[in-house]
Order: C-alpha cells, then sequence, then structure tokens
C-alpha cells in the first residue's frame, strides 16, 4: 500500500501509528480517526456545496441566454464567497410569534439531513464513511430528517405562506417517497444487497450498470428523486409566484443560506446516488483501481447528473399540486410496482440464462411501450370532444372592486391533505 | 458489549409507564395517540434487546418487532384518520367531550 | 463504565426526559416534536443491540411518517395554533400514581427475576442477521403467515383511513 494507490488509508494507518506511538490506546485513536474523518468528509462537502452555488448561477444563466457571475475573479469564480459575506453580515431576523426554538432548529436539521447522506456515498473503492447493509433504507431515512426539517420551519415561522409551502412539500415528499423506496429495490433485487458499495461493485470490473439491465428503473428514480428535492418542476413548496418563497420564506441571512446550500448539496448528493446506483459509481473502465481518479470519476458523473437535474429545472415549468399528486399516485407508483414485479420474476427466471442482460433490458423496453400506448389511449380520450372533462373551477371568485390579496385556494375539499380544512386564522366565537 | 440485560428492560417499564401516563392524563385524543406510540416503542426495545441477549439466531424477537412496526403504522393511520373526522363533525379532539355513546 | 455503558445511559436520560415532555407539554406540536427526541433516542438503542435494519426503520416509520401525521393532525384538528389552559386532566395524580405503579410493579418484576443481569449473547461469526431476518420472514415454515396478515391489515388500515379522512361531497 502506497501513497498513490491508496492515499486516505496510507494516511489513516500512519496517524494511527504516529496516535498510539504517543501512548493512547488503539481504540482512543480510532475513535479519534474516525472523528477527524467526519470533519474531512463534512468539510469536503461544505467547500463543494461553495462550488456548486458557482455551478448552479453559471449553468442557470447559460440555460436562459445570459452570462451569469462574471465580475469577481475570473469567470465570476469568487462569486459565492460574495454571496456569503452577503448573508453572513444581514440581518437576523426571528418573526414575532415565531416558535424561536423550533424555528431555529429546523435549518440545521435541514443541513443534517443533507450531510448525514455523505457518510454512505463511496467516494472510490477505499474512500467512503461507512459501508452500511441497510444503506439504501438509510438514504430514505434521511430523508425522512429533510421533511421534518420543512415541517418544522413552516410550522415555526407562524406565516400562512411558510405553512403552505411545507404542506405542499411534505405531501409531495412522502408521496414521492413510495415510487423512490420501490425503485431502489430494483438494485437491490439485482445486486443482492443494499449496500450501496456493494452496488458499485457489482456495476465495476466487467459487471454491466444498473441503467443497460433497468434503464425505466433510473428514470422514475430520477424523477422521484427531483420530487424528493422539491426543485422544479415539482417545486411547489417555494413556488415564487404564489406563495413567495414557502417554508423558508421568514429566514434570512445566514438561516436561509443553510436551506439554499442543503438544497443545493442535496441536489449534487442525489446525482451522486444516481450515478452509484444506476450508472456505476466510480467504476470507469479500470481507472478505479486508483482511488483518486476514482473519487474524479465519481464527481464528474454526479455533476452530469447534477446538471441533469438543473437541465429539468430550468426547463419545465412548474406543475399544479393536484396533477403532481395524481402523477405520483396514478402513474408513477403503479409503474414502479409493475417494473418491480417484472424484474423480481425475470431475475428469478433467468438468473442462469444467457440473456439476462437482453431479457431484463428488453423487459424493460416493452413495460416503456405499454405505458406510452396506455397514456396515448388515455390522451385520445381526454382529446375527445364527448368525453372532455369540465374547465376547473376558478380559484376565488373576485369580488368586484378588486381584491388586493393573491387567491389561495383555501376552501374546503380543495386541500389535497386529507381533504380537511387548513387552519385558517382563529375565527370568532367558541368551538361547536 | 458490556450493557446487562436489565438496564433495557428497566428503561422500557419506564418508557413504558410514561407512555400510560399520557394515556390516562391527556384530554386530548392525539396526545393520546401519542402515549400509545412511547408504549409501544418500549415494547419494541424489549423485543430487540431480547432477540440480542438470548439468541441471535433465532430471528422472533426482531419479526415480533416488525409487526409492532406494522400494527403502530396501521393504528396511527387509523387513529388520527378517526380523529380528524370526529374534529371535522364536533370541532372537538378532547376525548371526554366525544361521549354520544355514554350513558 | 464501558464507552457503550456511557452511550446508554445518554440515550436512556434523552429518552426519558423527552418521553416526559411529550406526556407534559402543554403544546401539541412540540409534544410531537419531543416523541421524535424519544423515539430518535429508540434508535440509538438499536444501534447499541447491533440492529441496524431497525435504526433506519425506525427513522423512516416513525419520524418520517408517523410523526408527521401527528404534526399533520394537530394543525388539521386546530383552529388556533396555539394551546391554551390544561393538556392534563382533573385527576391526573391519579394516572401519575397509576403510572409511578406500573413502573415499580415491573421493576420489582424485574429486579427479582434470575439471570436478569445476563450479558448479550455473542452474534454467530458469520451471521448476516439482515438476511437471516428476511429469509424469516419469508419463509413458510417460520413467520409468512404473519408477515402475510401484517400486510393486509396495513393495506385495511390504509383504505380504513382514506375512507374515515376523505371528504363526503
Amino acid at each position: 500500500m502506497t501513497f498513490w494507490t491508496d492515499p486516505i488509508n496510507f494516511i489513516a494507518v500512519w496517524l494511527r501509528g504516529l496516535l498510539t506511538g504517543w501512548g493512547l490506546g488503539v481504540d482512543l485513536a480510532n475513535i479519534l480517526l474516525a472523528l477527524l474523518g467526519i470533519i474531512i468528509l463534512i468539510v469536503f462537502a461544505m467547500v463543494l456545496d461553495i462550488i456548486l452555488v458557482w455551478i448552479e448561477r453559471k449553468v442557470v444563466a447559460r440555460f436562459q441566454n445570459r452570462l451569469g457571475p462574471n465580475r469577481i475573479g475570473p469567470f465570476g469564480i469568487f462569486q459565492p464567497f460574495a454571496d456569503i459575506v452577503k448573508l453572513v453580515i444581514k440581518e437576523d431576523i426571528t418573526p414575532d410569534g415565531a416558535d424561536k426554538v423550533v424555528y431555529n432548529i429546523a435549518p440545521v436539521l435541514a443541513a443534517t439531513a443533507v450531510i448525514v447522506l455523505w457518510a454512505i456515498l463511496p467516494l472510490a473503492s477505499t474512500i467512503y464513511g461507512v459501508d452500511l447493509n441497510v444503506a439504501l433504507l438509510y438514504l430514505v431515512a434521511a430523508g425522512a430528517l429533510g421533511t421534518l426539517s420543512i415541517v418544522m420551519a413552516g410550522w415555526a415561522s407562524n406565516n400562512k405562506y411558510a405553512l403552505l409551502g411545507a404542506f405542499r412539500m411534505v405531501a409531495t415528499m412522502i408521496s414521492f417517497e413510495i415510487p423512490m423506496v420501490v425503485v431502489l429495490l430494483i438494485p437491490t433485487i439485482i445486486t443482492g444487497t443494499m449496500s450501496v458499495k456493494g452496488i458499485t461493485e457489482f456495476q465495476g470490473g466487467g459487471g454491466v450498470w444498473i441503467f443497460i439491465l433497468s434503464p425505466l428503473a433510473a428514470v422514475i428514480f430520477i424523477i422521484s428523486a427531483i420530487a424528493e428535492l422539491g426543485r422544479a418542476p415539482f417545486d411547489l413548496n417555494e413556488a415564487e409566484s404564489e406563495i413567495v418563497a414557502g417554508f423558508h420564506i421568514e429566514y434570512t441571512g445566514m438561516k436561509f443560506g443553510w436551506f439554499y446550500a442543503s438544497e443545493l448539496l442535496h441536489s449534487f448528493t442525489f446525482g451522486g446516488f444516481i450515478a452509484i446506483l444506476f450508472f456505476g459509481g466510480y467504476n470507469f473502465f479500470g481507472l478505479e483501481k486508483y482511488p483518486l481518479l476514482g473519487v474524479l470519476i465519481f464527481l464528474a458523473k454526479a455533476l452530469f447528473f447534477y446538471w441533469v437535474i438543473m437541465w429539468v429545472k430550468y426547463s419545465m415549468p412548474r406543475i399544479r399540486i393536484d396533477h403532481m399528486l395524481a402523477f405520483c399516485w396514478k402513474f408513477l407508483t403503479p409503474l414502479s410496482f409493475v417494473l418491480l414485479i417484472v424484474t423480481a420474476l425475470l431475475n428469478k427466471l433467468l438468473a442462469t440464462s444467457n440473456f439476462y442482460l437482453l431479457g431484463m433490458f428488453l423487459a424493460n423496453a416493452g413495460i416503456a411501450w405499454a405505458t406510452i400506448e396506455i397514456l396515448r389511449a388515455y390522451a385520445r380520450r381526454q382529446r375527445n370532444p364527448e368525453n372532455a372533462t369540465q374547465p376547473p373551477p376558478p380559484y376565488r371568485e373576485v369580488p368586484e372592486g378588486g381584491d388586493p390579496t393573491p387567491a389561495l385556494n383555501l376552501s374546503k375539499g380543495s386541500n389535497p391533505l386529507l381533504g380537511a380544512e387548513i387552519p385558517l386564522p382563529p375565527k370568532c366565537g367558541g368551538s361547536q | 458489549m458490556s450493557i446487562p440485560l436489565s438496564w433495557f428492560l428497566i428503561l422500557s417499564a419506564a418508557l413504558f409507564s410514561i407512555g400510560f401516563f399520557g394515556v390516562l392524563a391527556r384530554k386530548n385524543a392525539i396526545a393520546i395517540l401519542l402515549g400509545i406510540e412511547l408504549m409501544l416503542n418500549a415494547v419494541n426495545i424489549n423485543l430487540v434487546a431480547f432477540w440480542r441477549y438470548l439468541d441471535p439466531a433465532k430471528m422472533a424477537g426482531q419479526v415480533f418487532a416488525i409487526i409492532v412496526f406494522a400494527v403502530a403504522a396501521a393504528e396511527v393511520a387509523v387513529g388520527l384518520a378517526l380523529i380528524v373526522s370526529v374534529y371535522r363533525r364536533r370541532q372537538t379532539v378532547v376525548a371526554d367531550e366525544v361521549d354520544l355513546m355514554k350513558w | 463504565m464501558t464507552p457503550d455503558q456511557i452511550i446508554f445511559i445518554l440515550t436512556a436520560a434523552l429518552i426519558i426526559s423527552s418521553a416526559l415532555m411529550v406526556v407534559t407539554t402543554r403544546n401539541l406540536i412540540h409534544a410531537a416534536l419531543w416523541l421524535v427526541a424519544a423515539l430518535f433516542g429508540v434508535a440509538i438503542l438499536y444501534a447499541v443491540l447491533n440492529a441496524g435494519f431497525f435504526v433506519v426503520v425506525q427513522v423512516v416509520v416513525y419520524i418520517g411518517a408517523i410523526a408527521i401525521l401527528f404534526i399533520f393532525a394537530v394543525m388539521l384538528t386546530r383552529r388556533e395554533m396555539r394551546d391554551r389552559g390544561p393538556q392534563l386532566r382533573k385527576n391526573w395524580w391519579l394516572a401519575a400514581l397509576l403510572g409511578m405503579l406500573a413502573f415499580s410493579g415491573l421493576a420489582f418484576l424485574l429486579i427479582n427475576q434470575a439471570d436478569i443481569n445476563r450479558s448479550a449473547a455473542v452474534i454467530p461469526a458469520g451471521l448476516d442477521t439482515l438476511g437471516a431476518l428476511g429469509a424469516a420472514l419469508v419463509s413458510p415454515d417460520l413467520y409468512l403467515l404473519p408477515f402475510e396478515v401484517a400486510s393486509i391489515l396495513l393495506l385495511a388500515a390504509l383504505i380504513g383511513a382514506v375512507y374515515l379522512a376523505a371528504t363526503r361531497k
């Protein structure tokens, strides 16, 4: 083991020798090394986050035919630092009537939900935080923490827009978690392990990318990941034109900064997971033998899928919430279940066959084709004037003379959450 | 692992009793459900601890715990749906005020 | 004191104090959030018990689904977002007494139990507990039937909850 083939472990072994040489116990040395590793990983993620801000701004500018930041440093590369300085020196406001503790914990939890994901990301064959045997469930569990942070932010802000944004976001995240979990089972079935590292190793060294075995699963995963991230076209949680900024409307300064930073890092991390689960992770034609190259390959792949997520974000219009939930429950969920059943059956039937790869791919292609045919038939029926559905009712009757407040549809029955009323301002009179 | 089994059992007994207190003493029906969740978790700690301390090769404890998870999820879903439904009709979630069936 | 004993005591303190907050705090949203803290402590205990699967399932099911449902239910059944007035019944002291009795009874039974301070069994080398759990859940001579019954229970609960909470047109 030399420095160039395995730098992290080389340094770890050296440090452990150094620490035990100083008279520390082996356990204590290991704990110290683990803490050091955690700190380095978090610092790495946060530095990457700073670069992501610049990338995001540059890429969105290009999509919108602008130049983007170009004043500070070459290509505006120092723009994020100016952003951070601005965020740090802004006034830090806690709104009146906010639930102070919950309000202040929420951004921390939002950042935590992302950073804990880095524990299971295998950056290279020898560079990873921990090789969990339930890593895919861990991915879902971290998403649960993110949901909680959004509920807390929305509720504690004491702001109706924030609460609406949180409600929408939670409806989205809980709904899209189902196709996501189902689709996560497909790499699990194919590779026989839930460990992210095991899935990556399956795809390296002569194995094929799971994308080739199950392209449909990759597509469903990308869609539900985008929904889970709350990015356009599923960005109803912060729909600027409807509810201003959603759950983080009241946050200023660095507290907003944490939400923003964790959103970007979350997108990048999910880009990384797409790369790992379906596109081979750090594997690239045998180059993964050198861990440092493996890290570069992994980051390049993750950046590519981050770019795909941005590409979708900046070219799609926002979807209405009922359309979005209907899309999840009536389309994505059944499709993913069908895919899961077919994959599980074929994986068992073709396990020893020579046509394993071809069979899997063709099954996916067949399901995709059938789905498109069903959708086409449905669209044809909808277009038929006899079956045309009524146009949706107007959101609210605006009284003569105009009502300057935005028309929020809070009437009973229009709320997709349990179909119940969203709490309105206190009404006069008692209960009953 | 150098923790005696009794520590887990005592902790779980304490958690169970706290949940029991919550169920008995709370007015709000949702808070009563919160107490039930605490009790179910206490049971789960016990089950997993017995699995770990008696025979890890036998999966009975873990399987039981999983079924408790499923029951807890079902119970919360139906319980909260009932509470929301009651609230919609009677505008109250105080368990004592839902007394139509009481003579 | 070994490190895992220290971890256990800290976690137990977290669980007990959050559980007490769950049953006594006035603000119901706070009660739900304290419940999250208590359940998180239970997840740490599962990690201490080498049950990795339960750690993540605890977070997914309890924190990701059940706690969120509670928060929603609290918000949906509240005209005002603040809770005023006492949240405990008038005879809460009786409940406290019963809780104490339950705890002391259980503790008494436990302490008098033989072999209660046994230490953990050794996990056999090469035992894949996750794989063994999965196999146990789907093998017909072990727990296939309870597993299926649980799934039917969940399906029934899903339908029932949708039916109960749906708005009648």
